[in-house]
């Protein structure tokens, strides 16, 4: 190894763009370098959202009445709602690598700004759909507050009193959770199960997007990409996208049950 | 975008989608969201599922093919894709294929020894 570090190949060429990694012959080759290397990236996320996805499978074709019956507690609207957000935020990010590709800064960092809010938005939305959840006990089957249980006895009391699913109190659900056989009401909590584990790795998934948004929108400030160098834009959104195709199958496997 | 242009000096890299396109699938994926809401709340008698999943992998696909440019891309990166939904069909079709050999038993025991349902 060379230990005189000024003359190891950087500065021999003039005209070699200063974004070109000194391992690599040109531009074209560092883009598909990258390119290649996220999409494998994505391959191993797809597999790795995929074990819940096949838990999904296994509990609904064991229990389909479960998952019919469980899903109304879910709040389609809410659903609905995030899932167009979430589009939004993909057409924002996939046009803000074509500003990026067209050296357009200022549209670019709009773009970038409107995915975040977006991102924002669907945690927020997720936020108000858990926090309704823990408030009414509709929660998986080992936690302490949850209303899915065998014995009615174990059911905390306070709940008991305020959750309208355990009371069916404004008539919206098709069968109270007090009412249900103990043996079913027991297996409602394995829906939840599903339903907290793949929105949670989803939304886990969603923050770190955000995070990658906000080291974005920095760079762009700074003046990193034009039209030559837009790779870390370009490979950012195709993981916004993957998060995006997630939730495009989350939504009807879990919201729209009939 | 007309055919790139080599040997110019400055080297081109990527694909340029025009902004109508991107408008358009957008407004695709929305159509698509609200007709698989409207078809949520129909009884489509026992289809249900599959109608759902075939809009899910309408837009899953608009999303690869545009928003991902997997259509522009070198054929080999939209293998790699694929290869990964091929493995998830594997394993989907294994895991489900061995639940239905074995859950009877399953079910058979837990009541037998266990007192279950």
């Amino acid at each position: 190894m060379s230990t005189t570090t000024n003359d190891h190949g950087h500065g021999h060429d003039p005209n070699r763009p200063k974004h070109l990694a000194h391992h690599f012959e040109s531009l074209g080759q560092q883009f598909d370098s990258g390119k290649l290397g996220i999409w494998v990236f994505l391959l191993t996320e797809v597999l790795f959202f995929s074990a819940l996805f096949v838990a999904y499978t296994m509990y609904r074709s064991n229990y389909p009445e479960v998952f019919q019956y469980a899903s109304q507690f879910l709040d389609t609207k809410m659903g609905a709602i995030n899932t167009v957000v979430l589009l939004l935020s993909s057409f924002t990010f996939a046009w803000a690598v074509r500003n990026a590709m067209l050296g357009e800064k200022s549209k670019l960092m709009l773009n970038l700004l409107i995915t975040l809010v977006c991102a924002g938005g669907f945690m927020g939305i997720k936020y108000v759909e858990y926090s309704h959840k823990f408030h009414e006990g509709t929660l998986w089957g080992g936690n302490e507050s949850t209303i899915f249980k065998a014995d009615p006895a174990d059911v905390p009391a306070e709940m008991k009193e305020h959750s309208s699913a355990w009371n069916n109190t404004d008539g919206k659900y098709s069968v109270a959770v007090k009412d249900l056989d103990p043996a079913f009401r027991q297996k409602v909590g394995v829906f939840f199960g599903v339903y907290f584990c793949l929105t949670g790795l989803h939304g886990i998934h969603v923050m770190i997007g955000m995070i990658l948004i906000v080291w974005l929108l920095l760079r762009t400030r700074r003046g990193d990409f034009g039209p030559t160098n837009f790779n870390a834009i370009d490979f950012g959104a195709l993981y916004w996208h993957l998060v995006d195709l997630i939730w495009i199958f989350l939504f009807p496997l879990l919201y729209l049950i009939t | 975008m007309s055919d790139h242009t080599h040997d110019s000096g400055e080297e081109h890299i990527g694909h340029v989608l025009p902004l109508s396109l991107l408008v358009k699938v957008f407004g695709g994926l929305v159509l698509l969201t609200g007709l698989t809401v409207y078809t949520g709340t129909m009884d489509l008698h026992g289809f249900d599922l599959p109608v759902a999943m075939v809009i899910a992998t309408c837009k899953a696909s608009l999303v690869c093919l545009f928003f991902m440019h997997l259509k522009y891309d070198k054929p080999f990166i939209g293998m790699i894709f694929l290869l990964s939904v091929l493995f998830v069909g594997l394993f989907l079709a294994f895991v489900t294929h061995d639940a239905g050999q074995y859950q009877g038993d399953i079910q058979a025991y837990t009541s037998e020894h266990l007192g279950g349902e």
